[in-house]
């Protein structure tokens, strides 16, 4: 018991001293998770409107393959980003491997089914009648999205917020990916998976608080933004 | 209608490719991707050495800690340049097929059977690490593996076979498929006995209810190999890159950073520099 | 003068199922046209066919003469028009910005926006909730802001679907009310859907009668009232009298009219040689074995009786009396009367008993020809 006593105390003082290696992981985990959040979204609220608004064969086909990707597991992810970035991979010319955007795209295959299942179904809860509504207001395709996303926003600020906290968390794939390199592909997770290996609980425990506080402080704008559009 | 799914897959696609090709730019030939045990990681060894190797050479050390199977595994498929790795039978199994050059000797440090102060067992003072492998067997202790093809996993897997013990299926014997800092972990929550480097142990003792119960067999020798990966097999592996590290890690410079280190927090080096004549 | 929009043979089909089979459908510049029929009767799929927002298994629209096939993009032709639904459909946004939409997408100038939307705001009496989100209004608030909605772009033809269905009956008769003078005031062609036939008669030109998504009857309102096409279309005059005639002479509180060759006197004011359409409620008809000579009521006729049909507590008597009238009477009054079908009787209602539905001047009046 000591021991958890000692550790949250010196993490506390690990905090405090603004311990610049523990600050460098955590703007690498917003910038990685952050960038892997933004093309989630622009692919996720893209799609899910496309299937939302769309019919086509072979649609319930591709409803349930965004819903079971809503639950990737991050290691199949890692393993099978890290099977097609190889070196000897078909995408190993780039030589993505043990790189930040590695996790990028790792993130982004976790986050964007995410971003997509959430999406899909705040566009499909805008009644078909809004969406005559819209039309026969005159509206062009892309005034028509753009009204339905901000018909839509809430739903899918929560599905961002989804996303963004998946691409945070994982450990699995950024592990496999990004390699745990210090100082460049280190992030909050494999850190504090990693000090928790060497025993350093002190730095593991302040690496989770420090990633529960992110996810908090994100959450709560996101959520003010939100409460603020609603009222 | 579906010209909007199509739209989206185009967008899908655009948005891939601006990534991928956004990273293209950023890699080269700089990078040298360096697969190790988690042993030199966990100490802390690493931390210590690649800063000055990255300053000195201009390279970009990409450390990849896993066990010294898996790091051969990368090796093999020209997904690692250069290794440091300590298990020695697979080592050379490794280059008998081509797959590295310049093995050298760099470091090494032993094994040690660690496991709870009350000793259930009784194996303490025991001179021969296969005989205490027996007894604990014998007493059906519990002993923890790490099961994951490491230099350790296979240090230990041999010392059964010494023993003439199967240990696979037995209700005393567990795998973590784990680092060794995990394994420690989990072999002190149970009261286990388990096989460590000692370097890691040392790291790991102020956390762990565990005390070295066995050492000094010759068994117990564990010895760390530097190897680059065959340019001849796979030419996209950065030959002079890894040239250039496995140089440095027998250098003068770093084979007296290896010995001093470790000194001021554990008492004691944690590895022993083989390399210098 | 060619129609402003037609449609010929045009089918949709929803699931397999035929939902819409309109041979021949015509709006004419500034008509009001009502398209009446029950739940289900495709008026609603008549509205989204001419709107383009369904797809039509074959036929052909025109609007100005022109195939709609040949106006691409799509949104450029809905362009002209403009919708409000039974629900109020409001963006999630403030009053202001749902009436500014269409304009918007219209591409107005900021200027002309702006003046546009206080117009609209300020005729449907809702300058005061501009700032508000659309969400929080009541009913006959948000229905207000829809009609501003559409009355704000001045669309060529209006598409009204049930829209005050879902008022209470205040509120309702209160924006219909500035409904009328917005369309008094606007070049705009109305179709509306209903399924109150009160309503139809109360606006529009032309009605037309749908059932089974088809179009049974289409006409002015006197004559499908008269002329009935069949029984289904029948049904929807059935519950009430409707007659229309000339007024021939204005009396003190009164004016008498001249509708089939009998003088109905009611009570109001016209303008003498007004078309007048006029209902007759079939509760204030009173039916007797003697003629009515000492009742105040100032319309009495002589009458033979058509048809009784049981309708639960009360009995509905189809009388003619130069022009058909129904009555309810009740079971006890049935007992003592013992009235039977193909027997001369003698009727009477007030003056004030009688509805006007329409009136159109000679000279300008109702103006909505």
């Amino acid at each position: 018991m000591d021991l958890v006593v000692q550790g949250i105390v010196r993490a506390a003082g690990l905090l405090a001293s603004g311990d610049r290696e523990i600050l460098e992981i955590t703007l690498l985990s917003l910038r990685v998770s952050g960038g892997a959040t933004l093309i989630s979204t622009v692919i996720g609220v893209t799609l899910g409107a496309a299937v939302a608004l769309n019919r086509f064969p072979g649609r319930n086909i591709a409803v349930s393959l965004i819903n079971t990707g809503m639950g990737l597991p991050p290691v199949v992810v890692g393993l099978w980003v890290t099977l097609f970035i190889w070196r000897s991979g078909p995408l190993g010319d780039l030589g993505l491997l043990y790189t930040p955007t590695a996790i990028v795209v790792a993130q982004v295959v976790i986050a964007a089914p995410i971003v997509t299942g959430i999406s899909l179904a705040a566009m499909q809860n805008i009644p078909e009648k809004l969406r005559f509504q819209i039309l026969s207001l005159g509206a062009g395709r892309a005034r028509y999205l753009a009204l339905l996303v901000r018909e839509a926003r809430l739903p899918l600020l929560a599905g961002v917020m989804a996303g963004f906290g998946g691409a945070l968390s994982e450990v699995g794939a950024s592990i496999m990916v990004g390699g745990n390199i210090r100082g460049y592909t280190r992030v909050l997770t494999t850190a504090t998976v990693m000090e928790t290996g060497m025993g350093n609980f002190e730095v593991a425990i302040a690496l989770g608080f420090v990633l529960l506080v992110v996810a908090f402080i994100i959450n709560y704008v996101l959520t003010s933004i939100q409460q603020r559009i609603r009222s | 209608m579906a010209g909007t799914v199509r739209r989206a897959c185009a967008a899908f696609s655009a948005a891939l490719v601006v990534t991928i090709l956004a990273a293209s730019l950023a890699a080269e030939e700089r990078n040298v991707i360096f697969a190790t045990t988690t042993s030199t990681q966990d100490t802390g060894l690493l931390d210590a050495l690649v800063p000055i190797f990255q300053k000195k050479t201009g390279y970009f050390l990409k450390v990849i800690a896993v066990g010294s199977g898996q790091a051969m595994a990368l090796g093999e498929r020209g997904e690692a340049d250069v290794l440091l790795v300590h298990s020695p039978e697979a080592e050379k199994r490794f280059m008998d097929r081509g797959f590295g050059i310049r093995r050298r000797v760099v470091m090494h440090n032993d094994f040690v059977l660690v496991g709870p102060e009350s000793d259930p067992a009784g194996i303490r003072g025991m001179k021969s690490a296969s005989w205490a492998f027996k007894a604990i067997a014998a007493a059906g202790v519990l002993f923890v593996g790490r099961g994951d093809n490491s230099g350790t996993d296979v240090k230990e897997k041999k010392l059964w076979r010494i023993a003439g013990v199967s240990p696979e299926g037995q209700k005393w014997y567990q795998q973590t498929g784990l680092g060794m800092g995990h394994t420690l972990r989990v072999t002190s929550e149970k009261s286990a006995y388990t096989l460590s480097d000692r370097s890691t142990y040392l790291s790991m003792k102020r956390v762990v209810d565990l005390a070295i119960l066995v050492e000094g067999d010759p068994d117990l020798m564990n010895v760390y190999h530097v190897i680059q990966v065959n340019p001849a097999k796979w030419p996209k592996v950065n030959a002079k890159g890894a040239q250039a590290f496995a140089d440095f890690l027998v250098s003068k410079g770093a084979q007296e950073l290896i010995a001093n280190f470790g000194r001021e927090r554990f008492g004691t080096p944690l590895f022993f520099p083989n390399a210098v004549r | 003068m060619a129609p402003l929009l037609e449609a010929r043979g045009i089918r949709a089909v929803r699931l397999g199922r035929p939902v819409l089979s309109v041979e021949e459908f015509s709006l004419g510049e500034r008509e009001f046209l009502s398209l009446v029929g029950p739940n289900g009767s495709g008026k609603t799929t008549l509205i989204l066919s001419l709107l383009r927002l369904i797809a039509l298994r074959e036929g052909t629209i025109l609007f100005r003469g022109a195939d709609v096939r040949t106006v691409r993009p799509v949104h450029r032709y809905r362009q002209n028009f403009a919708a409000v639904f039974q629900e109020p459909l409001l963006l999630n946004t403030t009053v202001y910005n749902n009436v500014a939409e269409g304009l918007r997408i219209r591409k107005r100038g900021g200027e002309e926006t702006e003046a546009s939307v206080h117009r609209s705001l300020e005729r449907f009496g809702i300058s005061g909730l501009r700032d508000r989100n659309a969400r929080g209004l009541s009913a006959g608030e948000s229905q207000r802001v829809s009609l501003a909605r559409a009355f704000a772009v001045e669309p060529e033809v209006l598409f009204l679907d049930e829209p005050f269905s879902s008022l209470d009956a205040p509120s309702k008769e209160l924006i219909l009310r500035d409904v009328e003078s917005a369309l008094g005031e606007s070049q705009t062609a109305v179709v509306m859907a209903t399924h109150d036939m009160a309503e139809a008669l109360r606006l529009s030109d032309r009605i037309a009668v749908m059932g089974s998504g088809r179009i049974l009857q289409a006409g002015p309102p006197d004559e499908l009232m008269r002329h009935p096409a069949d029984e289904f279309v029948a049904s929807f005059f059935g519950y009430e009298t409707i007659l229309r005639g000339a007024v021939e002479e204005v009396l003190e509180g009164s004016f008498l009219v001249s509708a089939e060759g009998r003088t109905v006197e009611i009570a109001g004011s016209a303008a003498p040689g007004s078309d007048v359409t006029f209902s007759l409620s079939p509760e204030s008809i009173l039916i007797s074995r003697e003629p009515l000579e000492r009742v105040s009521a100032r319309n009495r006729f002589a009458a033979r009786i058509d048809r009784i049909i049981p309708a639960g507590f009360y009995f509905k008597v189809h009388l003619n009396c130069g022009f058909p009238l129904v009555s309810y009477i009740t079971g006890h009054s049935m007992g003592l009367l013992d009235l039977r079908e193909g027997e001369e009787v003698h009727c009477a209602f007030k003056s004030t008993a009688v509805r006007v539905l329409q009136m159109r001047g000679l000279q300008g009046g109702g103006g909505r020809q």
